[in-house]
């Protein structure tokens, strides 16, 4: 589950991990009266308005903006809300900005970055970091690998005071800063086991150019990016309620509801798969003989007459989708309960598209003379034999050439 | 012979008087696993519809009943403890089916089964289980479609370990109709940290005289895939087919499985492919042709 900006920062402001000051703003005039503010209350001369979309790239796409005056903000901020922020992680069509964040801008001396995730292999929470800050972490690692920190970290002990230290050392910290990367680190770490997260990232992490008051830099987190673990947020209801439905494909929520497991993709053969392996793999096999798939969607193991269909309401919800293929291995679930459903959706939906529908394990028998009744009813209905059958009938029923199939 | 389960397993259900918990007892019991026992805080003393006694905790389960694996259908807030609690008990090989469980409680979990647990076999969790066929199911999966050598036309028989539960009731089923029986088939689970993976079944079928093959169904996220090509490059001499789901999935996006996800440039089904081809494996294109290429490679077709 993703956040904003936003709320991430007053995570970390909770946390006690230092952050530059902050307003998240709505319209330009709010825009504006934030920097007065900032500049009244902290004597700030920049500042940074920045688009709250969940989607990364934010300032390849235009979605930050350096702004040194009150109406400059406001400027900024109108540029930015008038249309849909294209990144490198949105697609062309854009998100939506309805908010904004105007953060008081420092002087930096040195940039890093600083994430924490989970190790697969490993089997811990490793923290990744690199002096060379600002960039896209994956550049570093294909270019430079040797730039990059690893520390694996035991949740079950945190992080121990001598990684904070071996990691800050390695980054080149000096002075003061060590101690308070040192802290930042710590903070960090703490943040990702108690809210369980499944990345926390700070890109970048600053040393702020010495002041009188300063005189080694403070050590600021200029971004904030958490993701939790969806499977942990029974118990977190209070980060629950940071999820933003706005981001969240329309599709993909109204599935969700329905216990179904539904990700819209940009092909036009749709498919109604039970299992997230089969499912992938009946996508995978709709590739194979030249179509391209509209969705993933897995039923679940029981699905009910009333999830099949709104699953099928969902998948013909999509303008793309031509035609649609059912995947079923029976196993639990019964061929004849699942073929049940399809007619009763397909009446109740009424398939104007093809629809091909492969059934196979358990009541297959009673399930395919089921269907073979029901095909008077439902002119679009065809049955396959298999599963190469069924992606040959999808795709030839529009209009794909078949293909050579090695 | 099989792997890891045979008709003396003794297993018991934590969590027997839920739904699936009751469910899948039964199913469980009229395959023909020795069923011996439950496991429900507060409801020690009772008997399930079956007849089986129900504990208050594993280590009573064990004492009395001498079961040495479980079946564990505890909901994800309380599930991690439920395994350490089976492994505490001294329980061998722990399957847990349950989906849904906080990655950071998985990675709890396996700290302290590699810590301090080592003789115990954890499969799952997010998994249908494992089910050597006529002998002994324990999990989610349709038993009937399952079949053993001696049920086989070609009296020839294959492992069958997989990230996917109905995948690999696909695979079990196009081998059975191509007269290929099933040694044991192991679903590891589809969770980003998890008990045993491909290497850990890849060793066991290795020695196992009567599994002729192995057939590996992976999918994207993670690099289990290819750990698994390396150790069968080096170990394994028998043939080994593997499928890969998920070549058309748009990476950074959780494909239904919490661990089926392309993040980092890591775990793209194609890298996989390619690992897997190197160190020998048959690789299966299509979904379809899981049973046709196992049946090349054992020189069956």
């Amino acid at each position: 589950m993703k956040i904003h900006e936003y709320q991430a920062r007053e995570l970390f402001v909770k946390f006690g991990i230092p952050t530059p000051e902050a307003i998240l703003v709505r319209n330009p005039d709010e825009a504006s009266r934030a920097f007065e503010r900032l500049q009244r209350d902290h004597g700030c001369k920049l500042a940074v308005v920045k688009a709250q979309v969940h989607a990364g790239g934010r300032g390849k796409g235009g979605g930050v903006k350096l702004v040194r005056s009150a109406d400059d903000a406001r400027h900024a901020a109108a540029e930015i809300l008038a249309k849909p922020l294209v990144t490198p992680q949105t697609g062309p069509e854009g998100v939506h900005v309805s908010r904004l964040l105007v953060a008081a801008g420092v002087n930096i001396a040195h940039e890093y970055y600083l994430a924490l995730t989970i190790d697969r292999n490993r089997r811990g929470i490793v923290l990744i970091a690199s002096a060379q800050g600002g960039m896209d972490i994956e550049e570093v690692a294909a270019s430079n690998p040797d730039a990059i920190v690893r520390e694996l970290i035991n949740p079950s002990i945190g992080l121990r005071p001598f990684q904070a230290r071996k990691v800050a050392y390695r980054l080149g910290f000096k002075g003061q800063q060590v101690r308070a990367a040192g802290k930042v680190i710590h903070q960090l770490c703490d943040l990702f086991i108690q809210t369980d997260a499944s990345l926390v990232e700070i890109n970048p992490l600053v040393v702020t150019t010495p002041t009188e008051e300063h005189p080694d830099g403070r050590v600021l987190a200029i971004d904030a990016k958490i993701t939790f673990d969806e499977n942990a947020m029974f118990r977190h209801p209070d980060l629950q309620e940071l999820a933003d439905p706005a981001e969240e494909e329309p599709l993909e929520t109204r599935a969700n509801q329905y216990g179904l497991s539904y990700i819209k993709l940009d092909g036009n053969i749709g498919c109604l798969v039970n299992g997230a392996g089969l499912a992938m793999a009946t996508m995978d096999i709709i590739k194979l003989h030249g179509g391209e798939p509209a969705n993933f969607l897995d039923v679940g193991g029981s699905a009910s007459e009333e999830a099949v269909t709104e699953a099928f309401r969902i998948i013909l919800a999509d303008a793309n989708v031509k035609a649609v293929l059912v995947n079923i291995f029976g196993g639990i679930a019964k061929c004849d309960t699942i073929a049940r459903a399809i007619i009763h959706a397909a009446k109740e939906v009424g398939f104007k598209v093809p629809l091909v529908v492969r059934l196979e394990g358990t009541n297959v028998e009673p399930a395919r003379k089921l269907l073979e009744d029901a095909q008077s009813s439902i002119p679009s209905l065809q049955p396959a034999r298999d599963l190469t059958d069924a992606a040959r009938k999808v795709t030839e029923s529009i209009g794909v050439a078949p293909v050579a199939h090695t | 012979m099989s792997i890891l389960v045979d008709r003396n397993t003794r297993v018991i259900c934590q969590g027997i008087t839920g739904a699936a918990g009751a469910f899948h007892t039964k199913a469980c019991l009229e395959y023909g696993t020795q069923m011996v026992g439950g496991v429900v805080p507060n409801k020690g003393g009772m008997t399930d519809p079956n007849g089986l006694p129900i504990f208050n905790t594993c280590d009573e389960a064990v004492q009395a009943t001498a079961a040495t694996a479980t079946m564990i259908f505890v909901p994800p807030a309380f599930a991690s403890d439920a395994i350490l609690e089976a492994a505490d008990a001294g329980i061998e090989l722990i399957v847990c089916i349950t989906e849904g469980i906080p990655v950071l409680d998985m990675v709890r979990v396996r700290r302290v089964l590699d810590a301090h647990y080592r003789g115990v076999r954890l499969i799952g969790p997010n998994c249908p289980g494992i089910i050597t066929p006529g002998q002994c199911k324990i999990g989610i999966m349709p038993g009937y479609i399952h079949k053993s050598a001696e049920q086989s036309e070609t009296r020839r028989a294959v492992g069958i370990i997989s990230r996917s539960g109905t995948l690999t009731y696909e695979a079990v089923w196009q081998t059975a109709n191509l007269g290929i029986g099933q040694t044991t088939c192991i679903g590891i689970g589809g969770d980003p940290v998890r008990g045993m993976n491909f290497i850990d079944c890849l060793a066991l079928y290795n020695t196992d005289p009567e599994t002729d093959g192995v057939l590996l169904i992976g999918e994207i996220g993670g690099s289990d895939e290819e750990q698994a090509a390396t150790f069968i490059q080096k170990h394994v001499n028998k043939p080994v087919v593997a499928f890969i789901a998920g070549r058309t999935a748009p990476p950074g996006r959780r494909m239904g499985h919490a661990g089926a996800i392309i993040s980092g440039g890591e775990g793209g089904a194609e890298a996989k492919i390619q690992k897997l081809e190197e160190a020998g494996c048959v690789i299966a294109q299509s979904p379809a042709d899981l049973g046709t290429t196992m049946a090349r490679a054992l020189k069956l077709a």
